[in-house]
């Protein structure tokens, strides 16, 4: 009898264990008060005065994969004479853990990286300090006007410091370069000829050598955002389920026939291009660099291609800011100012691939892959048909829904073969319902908007 | 019994104790805030909201659907292969208990890790086609991953599942077997019964309450499995976890994904009682 005692309760208890994990993992949960750090910065030779320096806490929602973050950690931010713990943290739970620092009104984080986006909503939860001051300081630095302006976040005071650019762009095995079609030329490639280039690859070749990040952690929502609709129909959200975006998604449905079907799998294109399961990959050139690095030789970067409307494009800024409250202000404007000096940048740009936001010469000595990239970046972004589309702006935490709405309107029409029409109607739907919730203005290419931006 | 001592029931409450408020502290709190997430607005009012959001959502049925089967294909493959490894390793056989260490090795490996090992082995310049391959049996490598063929998909959902997991229910049958092997054995031994009869009338009633124990981890990991179908199909195979942990991590919706972990867990109660009942252990066996 006490033996089935205890075998119920050490069942019901191990079944109360086990069907808890889930429903634990997802709540939002309170950040701890001191983060463990990861890896401890040895002591450097510059940082030996009598009190050693406070050091800074700095959240970040780039550089999160693990290579980039031990990079920041181990090279970039060794000459900095203090301690700096840097944690990356997905979108979802570094809001939340600002949110609650703040709320418990017990600031443990001093700077934060993220895009121009996060900004935007980290303003909204009031959870940036003014530094207008600071970039007063910085005034002398060569930064890209228009990053800075960005950076005001709309108002007249600066609360975000560009840190760093990236874009998406194209990486190409030479060896496609054989299929190409007669007439294309590669630094100003139509959507047409791209879908003709894979055809020519499939049919010689019997495999489908195009490639597109639709992994689970893959880019797959900035193309929609950033590329295919802008090239297709000028702009994006006003233009959702317009006539041009049905005929775009037919025109992508064509080109999909021509793309590994693995590329569900894919979340970063570097490494399908090294392993050869594609020749043509377009992604983030953070996410491609390696392929150049490995294999300078083998492959080359191209800006992407152009849709009837132009040729649509994604400049991503990143900036640094300041939590309200953050107990070492003085640590935080300085890794600040020490992240935004010219030789630092270089050493981002040489490391992880992230394009420096100050208008400065690149270095001879740049390696290969990183002249190669940033060609391609400097042709794309000057191209006279260029159509640059901002990241989604004003949507706070709805951002992530809004990304899955694009992934899931492409998944249903090229994948499952969905009607695009319907398709296209149910999704603005959910579309127009996030924005109005949000009540977010239209951004660029979408023209401005008062009020909440309206799919027509 | 002396002064001072404390009474007799006060030793069995102070030894649950510890065990008790830890998973009031991590587990019991977290539950509750959880239930009250999902049915919650963000604006924080009470509303079936992330419910009607959860049901609507394209992947929801796709991914109850592909749970349940993934369960329902796993479970039974790994019960009979669990038992026929705990029988050889309790074997006495010389060398039996090697087998035994060699079984365990995958329990050491993450989810993740052996997802990623299975993708090495399943992806079009993986391990499997370079043999293939070298074998002179197929001319070019075959896309085993691909969203056109969920099934590929699926099936190599279940080869990594069993693979990796099929030793916490070998360890547990192992438990059991280890008291019912020697004189039972012996016994039916001496009756001239022959190995599948050993099994089939002294192995498996005797070893019910491990097989009950064995199955209940097992089903409950198994709602809670991602990494695997993640790593092997990306976003093409959901299944409720991985929607959980996407609508929690990617659209930063804690509340539908409260929604999503609710429904795992009403799904592991069911099963959970499911398995109490029909292999329950009635008080007259349990006498041994």
């Amino acid at each position: 009898m006490r033996n089935r005692w205890l075998w119920t309760l050490f069942l019901s208890l191990l079944a109360l264990l086990l069907a808890c994990q889930p429903a634990a993992t997802p709540t939002p949960t309170p950040a701890p008060p001191a983060a463990p750090s990861p890896t401890p910065l040895p002591p450097t030779p510059t940082a030996t005065p009598a009190a050693p320096p406070k050091p800074v806490l700095f959240l970040s929602t780039q550089l999160r994969p693990v290579e980039e973050a031990e990079k920041m950690r181990n090279v970039i931010l060794k000459p900095f004479g203090a301690p700096v713990e840097f944690i990356p943290e997905d979108e979802g739970p570094f809001h939340d853990r600002i949110r609650a620092e703040i709320q418990a009104g017990k600031v443990t984080v001093d700077v934060v990286g993220a895009l121009h986006g996060n900004f935007v909503t980290l303003l909204k939860d009031n959870a940036l300090e003014d530094l207008t001051s600071l970039m007063e300081r910085l005034k002398d630095r060569p930064m890209i006007a228009q990053f800075v302006e960005l950076g005001k976040l709309g108002t007249d005071r600066q609360y975000c410091i560009p840190w760093m650019q990236a874009t998406y762009i194209l990486a190409i095995n030479k060896k496609a370069l054989d299929y190409l079609p007669a007439g294309a030329d590669l630094n100003a490639l139509t959507w047409d000829q791209l879908r003709q280039w894979g055809e020519n690859i499939h049919k010689a070749t019997g495999e489908r050598k195009l490639g597109f990040p639709l992994g689970p952690k893959g880019l797959i929502h900035r193309f929609v955002q950033g590329y295919l609709y802008p090239s297709y129909t000028g702009a994006f959200v006003t233009t959702y389920k317009s006539p041009e975006a049905v005929e775009m998604w037919r025109a992508f449905k064509a080109l999909w026939e021509h793309v590994n079907p693995q590329s569900t799998t894919y979340d970063f294109m570097q490494e399908p291009l090294l392993a050869e399961e594609v020749w043509i990959a377009w992604d983030h050139t953070a996410r491609l660099v390696n392929a150049f690095k490995e294999r300078p030789d083998d492959f080359i970067a191209a800006p992407v291609p152009a849709g009837p409307k132009g040729r649509g494009f994604m400049p991503v800024l990143a900036c640094l800011g300041i939590v309200k409250g953050a107990p070492n202000r003085e640590g935080a404007e300085a890794l600040i100012e020490f992240l935004t000096r010219p030789e630092t940048q270089l050493t981002i740009l040489r490391e992880v691939a992230f394009f420096p936001i100050l208008d400065i010469p690149m270095p001879a000595d740049m390696p290969v892959h990183v002249r190669l990239e940033g060609e391609a970046v400097v042709k794309q972004s000057s191209a006279p048909d260029a159509i640059p589309a901002l990241l989604p702006v004003g949507l706070g935490g709805k951002a992530g829904e809004f990304n899955k709405v694009n992934r899931d309107t492409l998944e249903r029409i090229v994948l499952k073969g969905e009607d695009i029409q319907k398709v296209l109607q149910e999704e603005a739907g959910k579309l127009q319902a996030i924005l109005n919730e949000t009540g977010a203005a239209c951004w660029p290419p979408d023209p401005p908007s008062t009020g909440p931006c309206q799919v027509r | 019994m002396g002064k001072g001592k404390a009474p007799e029931w006060l030793l069995p409450l102070a030894l649950l104790m510890p065990a008790a408020l830890f998973l009031t502290l991590f587990i019991a709190i977290p539950s509750v805030q959880a239930l009250w997430l999902a049915f919650q607005t963000p604006g924080g009012s009470w509303s079936l909201e992330p419910f009607r959001r959860m049901v609507t959502d394209t992947r929801f049925l796709p991914a109850l659907r592909n749970t349940i089967l993934l369960i329902a294909l796993i479970i039974p493959i790994q019960l009979v292969m669990a038992l026929t490894m705990a029988l050889i390793a309790q074997s006495r056989r010389r060398g039996a208990g090697f087998f035994l260490y060699l079984y365990a090795i995958p329990l050491a490996i993450s989810e993740l890790a052996a997802g990623l090992v299975w993708l090495a082995i399943f992806t079009e310049r993986g391990y499997l086609n370079v043999i293939l391959r070298g074998l002179g049996w197929i001319e070019r490598p075959i896309v085993f991953l691909s969203y056109e063929r969920p099934l590929g998909i699926l099936l190599a959902v279940v080869v990594a599942e069993v693979w990796r997991a099929t030793a916490i229910v070998m360890v547990t049958l192992v438990a059991g077997l280890q008291m019912i092997l020697g004189e039972y054995w012996e016994a039916a031994e001496v009756f001239g019964a022959n190995l599948l009869q050993k099994i089939r009338y002294v192995v498996l009633p005797l070893l019910r309450p491990s097989l009950q124990a064995a199955l209940i981890i097992r089903t409950l990991f198994a709602f809670q499995t991602f990494a695997v179908v993640v790593a092997l199909g990306g976003g093409v195979l959901p299944v409720l976890a991985s929607e959980a942990y996407t609508w929690y991590v990617g659209a930063n919706n804690p509340h539908v994904a409260a929604a999503y972990s609710l429904v795992i867990l009403a799904l592991s109660a069911v099963a959970t009682g499911f398995y109490l009942y029909v292999l329950r252990v009635r008080p007259e066996e349990m006498g041994r």
